[in-house]
């Protein structure tokens, strides 16, 4: 069985999720073969062997800098039938799940995105899913001989079982329909822990009281090595960038460690963090729903308790 | 301009999540259905198009008689006529294999769906209908105009978003902040009544996957409540209980 594992990258670094989707195809037993798009730090890539890539291909044309959605599903279907690859495993992401949908069309594969853990395949070959939005799971089979697989977060647990490999160059033959859509030009915040890689994140409610108030969970959040997340309201006034807003309508998180401060945990809110590890809830009514989804709660005003918190984690380092 | 918008069919967002027949089927006793909050910013957007330079806003929905209703809330916010496929939308594959064959038949200028339904999470109808159809397809899309036959898009990416052009036709999976919620009024719900409704029945297409069963997630443990004046507790706890320190 060969399997191409598709891996993502920011800022040259492969992301953290794309390592555990290397992780996970070689937890199947298959061949895997690693494939990153545009450019990526070589030693990046090199690395990929340690965490299961048997080979690793690289395809560097600058016209892949840009995630386009198109053409990168052209180069992994043209990469799979190279690698004579019947699965492809992604990690689900903005671009990652988009370009899964293509693929899995072209080539007519059983598709299933936010795979939790590895397939059971005692009979046929079946997958667990995440459904209604971390509310429930799905056990699906997948039926075609070609499938396509999109990675949930912590899907497979980051181990090394290897060395490093070296990469092999992959030439592409893209036609101008794979650049239909054009990037005009992108906003990203570079240096910041990525929301839906953090390990752990700290959020922020209405109850924080306006953005100039943010300081002190940026703060914690630093001290952390934390991502910082808000609730629904807080980025719709704006008092945080809209690729912060944590829940049901926006990103979907699965840290370590889930810190909510001076939110009322609605459901929708908390259809985002249920599949976090650990939650801590800090709120200053004590009938705060949110309280009944948390691990730790601290009734009390924020604006006490997290300078008091973020001095005692410093204290403990 | 013609604007195809496809919405699901929910549980509300407050619905808790049970299933019956020893797992296999969802329990809507009790379960209110919406158009799905993604594909309700989508029809949003499509009706301030329509406000704003003229366009016909056709609703689809994959789905059994049961779903009327909440097309006809789509038809009450403003969409003009509405079809649906009398299907279970048992799978993506299935769904937009339908969703692809009406676009086709209706020869649309701009179809615009939710990034994801909240049912199934998948994130995947857009990008394989775009596929199908020989399209571009853009997915999450946080800002859309129309300029003649191009259109600028905003599309959210991992801690920010990238600007984009590209020509109609083409399949977009929307989100906030697109445009806001609409919610119908009196005159709205009224005309909804009258405008038509297709009712097709769907071609055969084999599907790929297959339901085996649900699963509940094993329920939370109770809290630990810790006393504001003792946080240095909670970092202990943090690190020797619960170990994510
Ligand atoms: C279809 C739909 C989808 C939605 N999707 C989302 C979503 O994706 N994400 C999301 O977050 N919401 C979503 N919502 C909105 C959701 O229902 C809630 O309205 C929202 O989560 C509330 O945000 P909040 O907790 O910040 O504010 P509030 O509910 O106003 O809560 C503020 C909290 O802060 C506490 N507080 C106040 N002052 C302090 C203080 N000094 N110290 C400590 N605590 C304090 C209060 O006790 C209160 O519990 C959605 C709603 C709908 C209808
Ligand atoms: N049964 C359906 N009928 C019409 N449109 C649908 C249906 N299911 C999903 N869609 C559309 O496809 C989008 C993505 O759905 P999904 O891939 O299931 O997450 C949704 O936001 C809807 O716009």
């Amino acid at each position: 069985m060969n399997i191409l594992v598709f891996v993502e990258s920011a800022e040259g670094k492969i992301k953290k999720t794309s390592i555990e989707a290397v992780v996970y195809a070689h937890a199947m037993g298959g061949a895997v073969t690693a494939i990153a798009l545009g450019s990526v730090e070589s030693s990046e890539l090199e690395a990929l062997g340690k965490y299961g890539a048997k080979k690793v291909l690289h395809a560097s044309d600058s016209k892949l800098n840009q995630g386009i959605i198109q053409a990168y599903a052209s180069v992994l279907v043209s990469a799979m039938k190279d690698e004579q690859a019947d699965i492809l495993i992604l990690a689900n992401s903005s671009l990652g799940t988009p370009v899964a949908a293509r693929v899995a069309a072209k080539i007519g594969a059983s598709l299933a995105s936010n795979v939790v853990e590895l397939p059971n395949t005692s009979s046929g070959f079946v997958v667990k899913r995440s459904i209604y939005t971390g509310k429930a799971f799905a056990h699906v089979e997948l039926k075609n001989a070609k499938k396509v697989l999109g990675l949930k977060k912590n899907a497979a647990e980051i181990k090394e079982v290897g060395a490093a490999v070296s990469v092999t160059p992959y030439s592409t033959s893209l036609v101008d329909a794979d650049f239909a859509t054009k990037i005009t030009s992108s906003e990203k915040a570079t240096g910041e822990v990525l929301l839906p890689e953090a390990n752990i994140v700290v959020s922020g409610g209405r109850g924080m009281k306006g953005p100039e108030n943010w300081g002190m969970l940026e703060e914690l959040a630093k001290t952390l090595h934390a991502a910082t997340g808000c609730s629904k309201p807080v980025s719709d006034m704006n008092w945080r960038p809209h690729h912060e807003h944590v829940g049901q309508t926006g990103v979907k998180v699965a840290p370590q460690l889930y810190i909510a401060v001076g939110i009322s945990g609605a459901i929708q809110h908390l259809a985002g963090v249920n599949s976090s590890k650990c939650i801590v809830v800090i709120n200053k009514d004590p009938e705060a729903p949110f309280f009944k989804a948390a691990d730790y709660g601290i009734v009390g005003d924020a604006f006490e308790i997290i300078p008091k918190l973020t001095e005692a984690i410093k204290a403990s380092k | 301009m013609k604007i195809l918008v496809c919405i699901s069919h929910v549980p509300d967002t407050t619905s808790k999540i049970n299933f019956t027949d020893n797992n296999t089927k969802f329990d809507s006793n009790g379960v209110q259905f919406i158009i799905g909050p993604y594909d309700d910013y989508a029809l949003a957007r499509a009706i301030e198009i329509k406000e704003a330079s003229g366009a016909t806003v056709t609703v689809l929905n994959v789905g059994p008689a049961d779903t009327e209703p909440t097309i006809r809330k789509a038809l009450a916010i403003g969409a003009d006529d509405a079809i649906r496929v009398n299907a279970e939308p048992t799978d993506s594959f299935f769904v937009a294999a339908q969703i692809a064959e009406q676009a086709k038949a209706g020869g649309y200028d701009l179809i615009l769906m939710g990034r994801e339904s909240i049912d199934y999470n998948s994130g995947v109808v857009h990008g394989i209908v775009g596929e199908m159809l020989g399209m571009p397809s853009i997915s999450p899309v946080m800002k859309l105009e129309i300029e003649g036959n191009t259109a600028k898009l905003a599309r959210e990416i991992e801690g920010g978003k990238e600007f984009l052009e590209v020509n109609l036709p083409f399949v977009a999976g929307c989100q906030e902040p697109i445009a806001e919620w609409k919610i119908p009024n009196m005159r709205g719900i009224m005309s909804a009544r009258t405008k038509p409704l297709k009712v097709v029945e769907p071609s055969a297409v084999d599907s790929g996957v297959k339901l085996q069963k649900f699963e509940l997630p094993a329920p939370k443990g109770s809290v630990k409540m810790i006393s504001p004046d003792n946080v240095g507790e909670l970092v202990t706890l943090l690190k020797n209980e619960a170990k994510v320190l």
